[in-house]
C-alpha cells in the first residue's frame, strides 16, 4: 500500500506551496497590520473587523469598504465596489481552472475562498514550472492556508495595536501594499497594451480620487480596460488572454 | 446601516467571484472580448488603487518630489521589479527604501 508515500508527497507538495508564499507574507504582514489599526479608527467594531477577514479575505476590497463604511456609503455602493476590485479573481480562477477541474467540488469551494492576487502568482508559477502534478492541488492549499492564516494573524495584531496605540495608521505601513501591487503588477506589464491600460487606469485613478463613494477608481479602472481593447483590436485573443497572467 | 450586514454582503461578492469559475468548470464560457477584458482587469485595479497613495500621499494634491517616501520607494520598486522580476527582493527593498526615506532622511 503506497499510502506512507502519498502522505508524504501531499505533505511536501503543501510545504512546498507554504515556503513558495513567504515572500508574500512578508508584503501581506504590515498591510495585515495597517487593516486592523484602520478597523480601530472606524465605526466598525473590532470582532467584525477580524470577521471581515476571516470571512472576505481580500485585502484591497477590506481595506477600500472600511474605507467607504466610515464615509457612510449605501451598502450597496460598497458591494458594487467590492465586484469590480474583485472581478480581477474571476480571470485568475479561469486561468486556475485547468489544474482543478478534475478535483471534487469540496476541493474547488475550499481553493476559491482561497484564491488571492499572491496565492494566484504562487500557484500560477508552480503549475506552469511543473504541470500535471498529482498532488498540485496541494501545493495551491499550502500557500492559500499560509497566506489566510498570516491574513487573520496580522490583522489580530493591528486590532490589538490600533486599540493600544491610536495614530499606529500615521507611520505610512500602508505602503506595504504598494510594494505588493507593484511586485505583482510590473512582470504582467509586458505588452504595449498593458502598459497603456495600466498607466491610464493609473492616472484617472489620481485625476478621479475624490470623486464620492470611490466612483472615481471604478471609472478609472473601466477606462484603462477600454484602452486596452482598444489596443487590442487585430491581435490575437488568445494570446491577449493568455499573457494577462505571470 | 449595520456594518456586520454590509460585511456579510462583502463576503458572498468576493467568494462569488473567487470560486464561480472554479465550481461552474466547462459549463461557464467567456467570449473573447470578455476574456480580453478581463486580461486587463488585474494591471488596471492594482495600479488604480495604488496611484492616489503615491502620488498624493497626504490627500492634499500632487507631490512629485524627492521628499515624498512613497514616490522614492514605489519607483525603486518599479526598477527593481522590472529589472529582476523578483517579488520577495522587490518588496523588501521597497519597504527599506520607503522606512530608510520616511524616518532616516527627512527626520
Amino acid at each position: 500500500m503506497p499510502h506512507a508515500d502519498t502522505d508524504t508527497s501531499r505533505f511536501n507538495e503543501f510545504a512546498a506551496g507554504a515556503r513558495d508564499m513567504l515572500p508574500m507574507l512578508l508584503g501581506a504582514a504590515p498591510f495585515g497590520v495597517i487593516f486592523g489599526t484602520l478597523v480601530t479608527a472606524s465605526p466598525v467594531p473590532a470582532w467584525q473587523g477580524q470577521f471581515m477577514s476571516l470571512s472576505v479575505f481580500a485585502g484591497s476590497s477590506q481595506f477600500i469598504g472600511i474605507g467607504l463604511i466610515d464615509s457612510h456609503a449605501g451598502f450597496l455602493v460598497v458591494w458594487a465596489t467590492t465586484l469590480i476590485v474583485n472581478l480581477r479573481h474571476v480571470l485568475y480562477g479561469a486561468t486556475l481552472l485547468p489544474y482543478v477541474q478534475r478535483l471534487p467540488w469540496r476541493w474547488r469551494m475550499l481553493l476559491g475562498m482561497l484564491i488571492t492576487d499572491e496565492m494566484f502568482a504562487v500557484s500560477v508559477a508552480s503549475q506552469r514550472r511543473q504541470p500535471g502534478r498529482l498532488y498540485g492541488h496541494w501545493h495551491m492549499f499550502g500557500s492559500g492556508v499560509a497566506m489566510y492564516l498570516n491574513w487573520q494573524g496580522w490583522t489580530l495584531v493591528g486590532l490589538i495595536f490600533g486599540s493600544a496605540f491610536p495614530g499606529l495608521q500615521a507611520l505610512g505601513l500602508d505602503f506595504a501594499m504598494v510594494a505588493t501591487f507593484i511586485a505583482i503588477v510590473v512582470p504582467q506589464l509586458n505588452t504595449l497594451r498593458s502598459l497603456a491600460a495600466a498607466l491610464s487606469a493609473g492616472a484617472l485613478a489620481y485625476a478621479w480620487q475624490d470623486w464620492p463613494y470611490k466612483l472615481g477608481l471604478l471609472a478609472a479602472v473601466l477606462c484603462g480596460i477600454g484602452v486596452g481593447l482598444v489596443l487590442s483590436r487585430g491581435v490575437r485573443v488568445e494570446a491577449a488572454a493568455g499573457e494577462a497572467a505571470p | 446601516m449595520n456594518p456586520l450586514f454590509i460585511i456579510i454582503g462583502m463576503a458572498g461578492v468576493t467568494y462569488l467571484t473567487k470560486a464561480l469559475v472554479l465550481l461552474a468548470g466547462e459549463r461557464v464560457r467567456f467570449s473573447p472580448a470578455v476574456r480580453t477584458a478581463l486580461g486587463f482587469v488585474p494591471v488596471t485595479v492594482l495600479t488604480a488603487i495604488i496611484s492616489p497613495m503615491v502620488l498624493a500621499p497626504h490627500h492634499a494634491g500632487l507631490e512629485l518630489s524627492w521628499r515624498n517616501p512613497q514616490l522614492v520607494a514605489a519607483t525603486v520598486a518599479i526598477v527593481v521589479s522590472a529589472w529582476t522580476r523578483h517579488m520577495l527582493l522587490t518588496i523588501a527593498l521597497a519597504l527599506a527604501v520607503f522606512f530608510a526615506w520616511q524616518y532616516g532622511l527627512l527626520h
